[in-house]
């Protein structure tokens, strides 16, 4: 945390893209560089280059910590952690956590050790089983609907 | 009036006012109508058990519900929580208004502090306190502004056009949404093509079902949202379907997606889904921005949001909701600081909530300026909509204040909207089967809003969204349709977009995309610590802040006067035939004209041009059996002594100023400078009937009669003659002084018409 007071290191890095654009590759193991628009129309890149990836979103939680902002680091995190889950899967989850959903704290155990087992989302796990424990003392587990 | 109940006049006309519609509710904390500090708050408290917290704010943690549960987990600083909770609280509140104190230490020890002691803390400060602690707290150095683009039809030719115009007046973000659930690709696609005719980096936003949404993201159309919304009491999370929990685990998948995101919370929610628990507006808002910061996004819209008009109604109403912003500054997070829904029919009471924002400055000042005619907003009217635009261009200019709009010419504005219809036509027409007639486009080119346009109607419009989900559309083949039909610079840009989704820079705090560079709270923090420090406008920029429709300058004023000039000089003729003696006439009264008349100067600022002016002055004291005489004066051109000299050269003693901006006086050569018969100093309004009365009038006191003053009843019902008239007036008087001869003395005036009079 010390780093936090020198602003310089950050200069260096940010915005990773105009700074250093060759740290980041595309989902595809592409350089930035190649994303142009006669790469496009030549049909040497697709939508799925577009997207973010773990790496560089690992990069923008260190970027944040650097920044003071440890929070945004744990979501950055989190999310890195999700990049590579379907978005059906990923949108099953959220359907999960929301009130009355899950039935009982075991719905969301079985959630949060298939996102640590299928996928190795550790820090999303944890935060699923933190909400299995509050639900239950909450009572978040009846039913709306 | 005749049914009112009143029995004063006034109130009866105040109730004709835009205020009367609005409502004012008894402070009432038990029924939740309380904006801070209710009896029913919890006093501060945090007590550290080996490493864990066992209270807050009174609750042992047994009884905890879920808020309090996810900020005791993820919220604190425990290495700093206890000398944070220590600090004395109007000595914290004393500190955030200090410009010595450094930014990034108060930033440090709120993340030590408690909901109640934060709302206890900003309950010290004033609204001009709040508004400067703002200045120093906001995330981002460059404020910015965020549009809603959308309208009543849906319809992806205008939305594209006025996306354009919104991204050249300054907008860096735009918010659409539907009328039709099934339009969001459409939205969508148009904001995105729309803003790249105008530059590369407007992120966009259209607001839907989370899973609707996400999938319009992930096509690449949008690149943030704001939809997350938060709650100050559990009752309340439930009741909009969400835990803590839900929405933490759907921030991280908007980042794992690459997408810039921000929740939302605001006053009056709870009072507004019936679970307040009694408490103040001020303490439930801040269990939602230390929630939003546990959770870890990066920024809040927060201020009232829909429920500003509610909150507004309660004494302290706009201070809460300033507040609200500064607390959500205070922990670090990009604040979209409300100002869109309209809180008051009363356009002052518009303006005046405004003010404090516009003054601090926030990382966006509206969280949705509508950009649009106010019935085309699907959100609901704005603060401010595309009807005040330009009202909000005057307070940036006259307090010289950024809130990140401009003036945009004419010329630009057409050539914009113009290629912006072209351009998400050429997408449509190559990915669907609709086409639009050139009629049909050049009806949203000119147009207001969708009453005016002739383009698609919303059945038409779902046939589109239809055939774009069914080929699966992403911005790969709206970036090849715009390449393929010449639109090069747009494509380029939106696929400039979609590149910076793979770095994620636009995911730190506040992030904004100028010219294609991510401008965040990372590489442009506001270290504002007093004058000269912080966000300082450029010249280029104060100049571009200063540009306004309507502008006036001495040389238009010229051209103006001479034109007119050269027309008049077929109607008239003045000639000096030597200097004026004193008259002995008992029946004479002079006509004293000022050194511009009908020399440089050529109308008055009522429009009369100056040879009817004198015209009907001399048939005026003709009628009324006065012998006029006209006179050049060369010393002054104040209207009280052009009035003074000509009444002392007259016989009768009585004698008229005029100025060539038609400002008139009846004087008596025996009165002190400033005390005249009468002064007609509206000159704006003085038609020529007038200056025929005023010539009578003059007549009448040169006979020795007491002419009523009224016969000359200049129509003034209190219009701001000085907002319409001084800036002309200004250089048109500048003119006349410029062509003083002091010490000179009057000439006597030889005047002939030339259409018989």
């Amino acid at each position: 945390m010390t780093d936090d007071e020198k602003p310089d290191n950050l200069d260096a890095i940010y915005p990773v893209g105009e700074k250093q654009p060759d740290r980041v590759r595309t989902r595809n193991g592409r350089p930035l560089s190649d994303l142009t628009l006669d790469n496009l129309l030549a049909g040497h890149i697709a939508a799925s280059d577009f997207g973010i990836t773990a790496e560089g979103l690992r990069l923008q939680a260190a970027i944040a910590e650097r920044a003071g902002r440890p929070n945004l680091a744990q979501n950055l995190r989190r999310g890195a952690e999700l990049v590579e889950i379907p978005d059906n899967v990923l949108l099953d989850v959220y359907e999960l956590l929301r009130p009355g959903r899950a039935q009982s704290a075991d719905d969301l155990h079985a959630a949060a050790n298939q996102l640590r087992d299928t996928y190795a989302a550790k820090e999303t796990a944890s935060l699923l089983e933190e909400a299995a424990l509050v639900y239950e003392r909450r009572g978040i587990f009846q039913r709306r609907f | 009036m005749a049914n009112s109940q009143n029995n004063w006049a006034r109130y009866d006309l105040w109730d004709e006012r835009h205020l009367s519609l609005d409502r004012f509710a008894v402070e009432d904390p038990e029924n939740g109508f309380c904006a801070s500090a209710s009896p029913y708050d919890p006093k501060p408290s945090l007590v550290i058990e080996h490493g864990r917290i066992i209270e807050m704010d009174g609750v042992p943690s047994s009884a905890f519900d879920m808020i309090d549960e996810f900020i005791a987990r993820h919220y604190f600083d425990l290495t700093i929580a206890e000398a944070a909770m220590a600090i004395d609280s109007r000595e914290f509140a004393r500190m955030l208004v200090d410009v010595a104190m450094p930014r990034e230490r108060l930033v440090k020890l709120s993340a030590g502090m408690t909901p109640a002691k934060l709302a206890e803390v900003l309950g010290h400060l004033s609204t001009l306190e709040l508004a400067f602690a703002n200045s120093k707290l906001r995330c981002r150095r460059q404020p910015s502004n965020q549009a809603h683009v959308t309208n009543a039809k849906d319809d992806p030719v205008q939305m594209a056009a006025d996306a354009a115009t919104a991204a050249l007046y300054g907008f860096d973000e735009i918010e659409t949404t539907v009328r039709v659930a099934r339009n969001g690709r459409t939205n969508a696609i148009a904001c995105a093509v729309g803003a790249a005719v105008v530059r590369d980096g407007v992120l966009i936003q259209c607001s839907l079902e989370e899973a609707e949404e996400l999938r319009i993201a992930l096509a690449g159309f949008t690149s943030y949202t704001e939809t997350l919304s938060v709650y100050g009491t559990e009752a309340s999370f439930i009741d909009g379907d969400d835990t803590p929990w839900s929405k933490a685990f759907l921030t991280a998948v908007y980042a794992a997606r690459g997408l810039k995101a921000r929740c939302t919370s605001g006053s009056s929610a709870e009072l507004l889904m019936g679970f307040h628990e009694g408490k103040s507006m001020l303490y439930l808002e801040a269990r939602c921005v230390c929630l939003q910061r546990a959770m870890g996004v990066q920024g809040t819209q927060n201020g009232g949001i829909d429920g500003a008009p509610l909150t507004s109604s309660v004494p302290r109403g706009g201070w809460e909701l300033l507040a609200e912003n500064v607390l959500a500054a205070l922990l670090d997070l990009e604040c979209a600081s409300g100002n869109d829904t309209r809180h008051s029919e009363s356009e002052i009471r518009v303006g005046a909530k405004i003010m404090p924002y516009l003054m601090s400055g926030t990382d966006f000042i509206c969280s949705g300026f509508g950009s649009i005619a106010k019935y085309d907003n699907s959100f609901n009217a704005s603060l401010f909509n595309a009807e005040e635009l330009e009202d909000f261009l005057a307070l940036q200019r006259e307090f010289q204040v950024e809130g990140g709009l401009q003036h945009v010419p004419e010329d630009q504005l057409m050539a914009a909207r113009a290629r912006a219809i072209d351009a998400i036509s050429a997408v449509l027409e190559t990915l669907t089967p609709s086409r639009l007639t050139e009629t049909q486009k050049k009806s949203v080119l000119y147009a207001h809003g969708s009453d005016e346009t002739a383009s698609f109607m919303p059945g038409e419009v779902a046939g589109i969204n239809a055939a774009l989900i069914e080929k699966n559309i992403s911005f790969v083949e709206v970036v090849q349709a715009l390449a393929a039909r010449g639109f090069t610079t747009e494509a380029t840009r939106l696929l400039s977009m979609a590149r910076q989704r793979v770095t994620g820079d636009y995911l730190q705090t506040a992030a904004i995309i100028r010219d294609g560079r991510v401008i965040s709270a990372v590489n442009d923090p506001n270290r504002y610590r007093g004058p000269g420090t912080g966000y300082v406008m450029t010249d280029e920029r104060r100049q571009a802040i200063n540009r306004m429709r309507r502008e006036v300058s001495k040389r238009d004023v010229l051209a103006g006067e001479g034109v007119t000039g050269q027309q008049d000089s077929r109607h008239w003729r003045i000639e000096s035939k030597g200097e004026a003696a004193p008259g002995d006439d008992p029946r004479e009264v002079v006509i004293g004209i000022s050194p511009g008349f009908g020399v440089r100067l050529h109308k008055t600022t009522g429009g009369v041009p100056l040879y009817k002016v004198l015209a009907a002055l001399l048939e005026g004291v003709r009628e009324r059996g006065g012998h006029p005489r006209v006179v050049r004066v060369r010393h002054t051109a104040d209207t009280s002594f052009l009035g003074l000299t000509a009444a002392r050269l007259a016989g009768s003693g009585v004698g008229i100023g005029i100025q060539g901006k038609g400002t008139t006086v009846i004087h008596r050569h025996d009165q002190a400078p400033h005390m005249n018969l009468e002064l007609f100093s509206q000159a704006p309004l003085i038609g020529e009937a007038d200056y025929r009365a005023i010539g009578g009038n003059a007549a009448q006191y040169a006979l020795g009669k007491s002419p009523s003053p009224t016969p000359v009843t200049i129509s003034y019902r209190g219009q701001a003659l000085g907002a319409r008239f001084h800036v002309q007036t200004a250089l048109l008087y500048a003119i006349e002084t410029s062509m003083i001869e002091a010490g000179q003395n009057p000439e006597v005036l030889e005047v002939e018409f030339y259409d018989g009079r």
